[in-house]
């Protein structure tokens, strides 16, 4: 018998995602690392503005919501107030890559002895499908009616080889969520992005590519299919920077 | 004697900030306030404290979201062009109630605009430079004296009703030293339940400033300005001079209420009955103040480093009873005393 | 009330805000109000450095010196921007080493020393010409006596320069003897 329970530190509230989007999946990622790691009782969550705003009503933690891209400055004070408590900021890709590109970068530049998961879905999600710094060339949104052109509008940002380039961070890996294999790699990335916070290793980054089948305007499952077919192939899996293995 | 010190304006600023028991500051170096964030580099770590330069005045105002946030005394400091970035997360914390203390060492603009003292920044932090319903306190130091003690009261009025308290210096009084006498340092501290610290083993909270529901986002800010009235009837501050009998009255904030004290005691030499009535809290403004002088006074003369920006709150606040005219230089030119006599005896 | 208005105007580098700190922390140590106000610009070097000093014995209004009754030129557009506004019974004090013109008022008080020149001379660092005109304002205004000024040196010289301490000293009392 296969018994599935809600993580601890995941209230009991009914979430406001849509069918086959991964933010639910990987909150409850995030939940069951916190709570394998034991670590409820002490760690403060930021949530960002886009479709995750509302995580704060999702997470059994305490949690401060930050103006749009400005988690990880937020993410700083907060650690900085107190190094004891263990810090995340949960942030999609216009928050993360777009309009807080420069806190995504300063922050990991200094290293801050956080945890950063990033869900890249490559749309704006909440403000209904507009395209992302991380939609894909040719990708057609709300705003690039005609697909991405990118000789008007550029490439779209790789966000875990941009951090990589940088001395101070600590952990990057990108994973997807779209199939088991997946999903497994993916809590082990984000177990050991907190686990490397508690044990004051510094900065840690887990870059989730991930479906938003609303606004691609897509079946979950063919969804989930585009992530394999299109996004992976972009946006390739693995780790890009682990000072464990440099050591 | 009380042992004083000689010292630079941001200097004691930065100084009664460690004293009033501040240990963050977050910032981003901008002339003419610079000096306040390297005090913070050198002496916040030996106090135990954390001085951070931030990637932006956005980022630094962000951070000090977080840190309120986390229930800790922080601060933030920048001049005009800096104060403008900082304005989305003053009204974040202002939607979140978070306190907090913002310096602006103000300089001429718009824009980029000068380096030189300016007194341009009124409107922006009377009437809330972000955006939505929200006051920040205000307080207009003028002496280096009062850089240090208005520091110490931005934090406990921060505390004591969980705002925003902005300090809005200028160049001249952040650059210039005078003897200060520094205040002890302060114990008093607010219990903040409200904090987050890690939910611990009891419920977690949220600190959050979104609210999509009209009726619960109405109900908040009409919650919030009841606190804003408490505080216009209880926190007015300022200091009167040669008021008693005054048919002329300046009235005047932090470097032009020097210059004008100059003009009042050169009208009074000619035996011109003039006062001046320097405001303390921008906001509230001191209007009771004002009122209690309208029966003596015929008329009003507003100095500032502006186009006139106070002067919209001289008129309301005496329902436009008395005559308010203007005394003026801006762009970083500072208005002299002889300027403040001739509008004194100019008459009207 | 008794308010004495001074101005060192020079270029950066000339020691002028030193000059006007000297002079600020004499007055705090003799118990009187003092204020000191720099220009400041965006050059660190070489642009021009005002230094605006009020003392009196009672609490200040302005900060801002906009006629001096005490004026220390250290340099040619200092003397010619500011001599013309020096209130009438002032004094005005000049480098005259790198001041070239002369004075044409006659109400008020104008002494030429040439501080850089024996600065460098007697002193064998022509930096301090700054406080070799701080000693000749003292000797010809009294506005403080050689102890005071000592004392207020030794006070401001930064501890990681106190070898600089003689040399200010020695600086200081030739402007006295000048």
């Amino acid at each position: 018998m296969i018994v599935f329970d809600k993580p601890k530190c995941l209230k009991d509230a009914p979430m406001h995602y849509c069918p086959g989007c991964a933010h639910g999946l990987v909150h409850r990622i995030v939940a069951q690392a916190v709570d394998e790691l034991d670590i409820q009782d002490k760690t403060i969550g930021v949530a960002p503005v886009g479709c995750a705003v509302f995580a704060y009503n999702y997470f059994d933690v305490d949690m401060v919501e930050a103006s749009h891209g400005r988690a990880p400055a937020v993410a700083t004070g907060v650690k900085r107030a107190d190094p004891s408590r263990i810090v995340f900021a949960y942030q999609g890709d216009g928050d993360l890559a777009s309009i807080g590109m420069t806190e995504t970068v300063h922050t990991a530049a200094r290293g801050e002895n956080l945890t950063v998961i990033f869900i890249n879905n490559a749309i704006y999600g909440m403000t209904g499908g507009q395209m992302a710094p991380t939609s894909l060339p040719g990708q057609i949104t709300q705003t690039s009616p005609y697909g991405r052109d990118v000789n008007t509008v550029g490439y779209p940002v790789k966000v875990c080889e941009l951090l990589a380039t940088l001395e101070a961070p600590y952990y990057i890996e990108r994973v997807a969520v779209n199939s088991v294999k997946n999903v497994r790699r993916a809590e082990k990335a984000i177990r050991k992005a907190f686990q490397n916070q508690i044990e004051g290793k510094g900065y840690s980054f887990v870059e989730v590519v991930a479906a938003c089948p609303t606004n691609w305007k897509m079946k979950p499952v063919d969804a989930n299919r585009w992530v394999e077919e299109q996004m992976i192939p972009y946006y390739p899996l693995g780790v890009f920077k682990d000072k464990d293995e440099q050591k | 004697m009380a042992t004083k010190k000689l010292m630079k304006g941001n200097e004691a600023l930065a100084e009664a900030a460690i004293r009033s028991g501040c240990r963050f500051y977050f910032g981003y170096p901008i002339t003419p306030q610079t000096e306040l964030a390297e005090y913070m580099a050198r002496y916040l770590p030996k106090a135990g404290g954390v001085f951070l330069q931030a990637e932006s005045e956005i980022a630094a105002i962000s951070m000090v979201y977080g840190t309120s946030a986390a229930g800790k005394r922080v601060m933030t400091s920048s001049s005009s062009p800096g104060i403008s970035l900082k304005q989305e997360g003053i009204s974040y914390l202002a939607g979140s109630n978070l306190p907090a203390v913002i310096v602006n060492v103000q300089r001429g603009g718009p824009g980029l605009g000068g380096i030189q003292p300016s007194q341009s920044d009124y409107w922006q932090a009377t009437k809330g430079g972000g955006h939505g319903d929200y006051h920040l306190i205000v307080l207009a130091p003028s002496t280096v004296q009062e850089m240090a003690d208005l520091t110490v009261l931005a934090f406990d009025l921060a505390d004591k009703y969980r705002v925003q308290t902005m300090i809005l210096a200028d160049g001249t009084v952040g650059q210039m030293m005078e003897p200060v006498e520094l205040p002890e340092p302060v114990q008093k501290e607010y219990d903040k339940p409200w904090a987050l610290r890690g939910k611990g083993n009891g419920k977690s909270k949220f600190i959050t400033s979104l609210s999509l529901s009209p009726e619960e986002l109405e109900q908040w800010n009409i919650n919030n300005f009841e606190k804003y009235r408490h505080i216009e009837e209880t926190e007015q501050r300022a200091e009167e001079f040669l008021m008693d009998d005054a048919e002329i009255c300046i009235v005047a904030f932090g470097i032009s209420a020097r210059v004008s004290r100059n003009a009042v005691i050169a009208a009074r030499e000619k035996g011109i009955k003039a006062g001046l009535i320097r405001p303390i809290t921008l906001y509230p403004f001191p209007k009771d103040i004002l009122r209690r002088h309208t029966s003596h006074v015929s008329r009003f003369i507003s100095v500032e480093l502006n186009m006139g920006q106070m002067i919209e709150d001289i008129r309301l606040s005496t329902d436009c009873c008395r005559p308010v005219s203007l005394c003026n230089r801006t762009g970083g030119v500072i208005v002299t005393p002889e300027e403040v006599l001739a509008a004194i005896e100019g008459g009207k | 009330m008794k308010t004495t208005a001074i101005l060192i105007a020079g270029f950066g580098g000339q020691g002028t805000l030193f000059a006007g700190k000297v002079l600020a922390v004499a007055s705090l140590m003799k118990g009187l109000e003092v204020s000191w106000l720099p220009s400041y610009g965006p050059e660190m070097r070489g642009g021009t450095a005002n230094c605006s000093v009020m003392i009196s014995d009672s609490p200040i209004g302005s900060p801002i010196v906009s006629r001096p009754d005490v004026l220390l030129a250290l340099n040619k557009p200092s003397f010619e921007k500011y001599e013309k506004v020096t209130v009438p019974g002032g004094s005005v004090f000049v480098d005259s080493s790198l001041v070239d013109v002369r004075s044409t008022r006659n109400d008020i008080g104008v002494y030429y020393t040439p501080a850089t020149e024996m600065a460098g001379n007697v002193v064998g660092n022509a930096a301090l010409s700054n406080i070799v005109l701080i000693g000749k304002v003292i000797k010809e205004t009294g506005l403080f006596t050689e102890e005071e000024i000592i004392a207020a040196i030794t006070e401001t010289v930064p501890k990681s320069k106190q070898a600089l301490l003689d040399a200010n000293i020695k600086a200081l009392r030739a402007g006295m003897d000048a």
